[in-house]
């Protein structure tokens, strides 16, 4: 009796992660799956790629917040009517910019980071190239001066 | 002696990209998203009464050809409290202040105008704050100035302080 009081004390706190949010049950499907498994999976992919607005570095899908829980039931009622998880993440992006998606774009902003992989792959190319010519010239010395 | 140098490179490389990312790793405080509907049209909505004494809120309040604010707010928030008399004074001063209360319920709302003070003309109830979301709000208070043909004009994050309201005043009647 008493160690299950000192469980209500202990976990009370931990159920209300953070305390200036609201007392209203979350929204339908903010941790409630979509029946049919293929618009619950295109959802979470979606949801994984949506930036929580209040905890900045998680996305929808791991964030507590109840704005996070209201998002994620907007997301999966939207696709519940048939909705493409692009065309909600574009509305979202119309909305708070790029910054509210994980996925990166083709922006200029974003050249560089298409870029450097394929200069760096570039430059191994050269060095393996490099190497491979000054071994080759090296082992058809010594072959020579077997010979 | 060119190659020497060139040793170099990769630890230049890491030390730099070390300080990056370090500077990163310090800086943890929040980024402060804009709305990006800026500039442009009010999403439509329409939205059930928030308070018991003030009616509800519909987009069409906003294309009737003078300019209003739009203050999202919830009675769970505390620096929206905070900004309560700042939102007074700008109603006294003239300039039509409308709120959407954001998960939040009629009950807590009235009490919350109760104990604060009701600058409001009209109040919205966004229970699912899918309005907030529409209108590209990220958090708790936020006002947005729109013009009369129903256009964002400007977006106040954060509560309004005392010094705020001369420049929020001044922003109305440039709209008008």
């Amino acid at each position: 009796m008493l160690s299950a009081a000192l469980m209500l004390v202990i976990s009370a706190p931990a159920s209300f992660p953070a305390l200036a949010q609201t007392a209203l049950p979350p929204a339908p499907y903010a941790n409630r799956q979509l029946d049919d498994p293929a618009q619950e999976k295109k959802a979470r992919d979606l949801m994984h790629s949506i930036r929580c607005l209040t905890c900045q570095s998680q996305s929808v899908a791991d964030s507590e917040a109840s704005m996070a829980g209201d998002l994620r039931s907007e997301i999966r009622e939207r696709i519940a009517k048939g909705e493409e998880p692009e065309h909600i993440r574009s509305w979202l992006i119309e909305r708070y910019g790029d910054w509210i998606s994980y996925e990166p774009t083709a922006e200029p902003i974003m050249w560089p980071l298409w870029g450097v992989p394929l200069l760096l792959l570039g430059v191994g190319g050269l060095l393996v190239a490099g190497r491979m010519k000054r071994r080759g010239a090296a082992t058809d010395g010594k072959k020579g001066k077997q010979i | 002696m060119k190659s020497r140098w060139l040793l170099w490179l990769p630890l230049a490389l890491f030390a730099g990209l070390a300080v990056f990312f370090i500077g990163g790793l310090q800086n943890d405080a929040p980024r402060v998203v804009t709305s990006a509907l800026v500039g442009k049209p009010l999403p439509a909505f329409n939205l059930p009464a928030g308070a018991s004494d003030r009616p509800a809120l519909d987009s069409r309040e906003y294309t009737k050809g003078k300019p209003r604010l739009l203050n999202i707010f919830a009675s769970w928030c505390v620096p929206c409290a905070a900004e309560a008399p700042q939102l007074m004074a700008l109603a006294d001063a003239g300039v039509p202040v409308d709120g959407i209360a954001i998960r939040d319920a009629r009950a807590d709302v009235d009490d919350f105008l109760a104990r604060h003070g009701n600058p409001y003309a009209h109040i919205g109830l966004d229970a699912r704050s899918q309005v907030q979301i529409a209108l590209g709000s990220s958090g708790v208070p936020e006002t947005f100035l729109v013009d009369g043909e129903g256009r964002i004009l400007h977006q106040h994050i954060g509560d309004i302080r005392a010094e705020d309201v001369p420049g929020l005043i001044a922003k109305w009647k440039a709209a008008q």
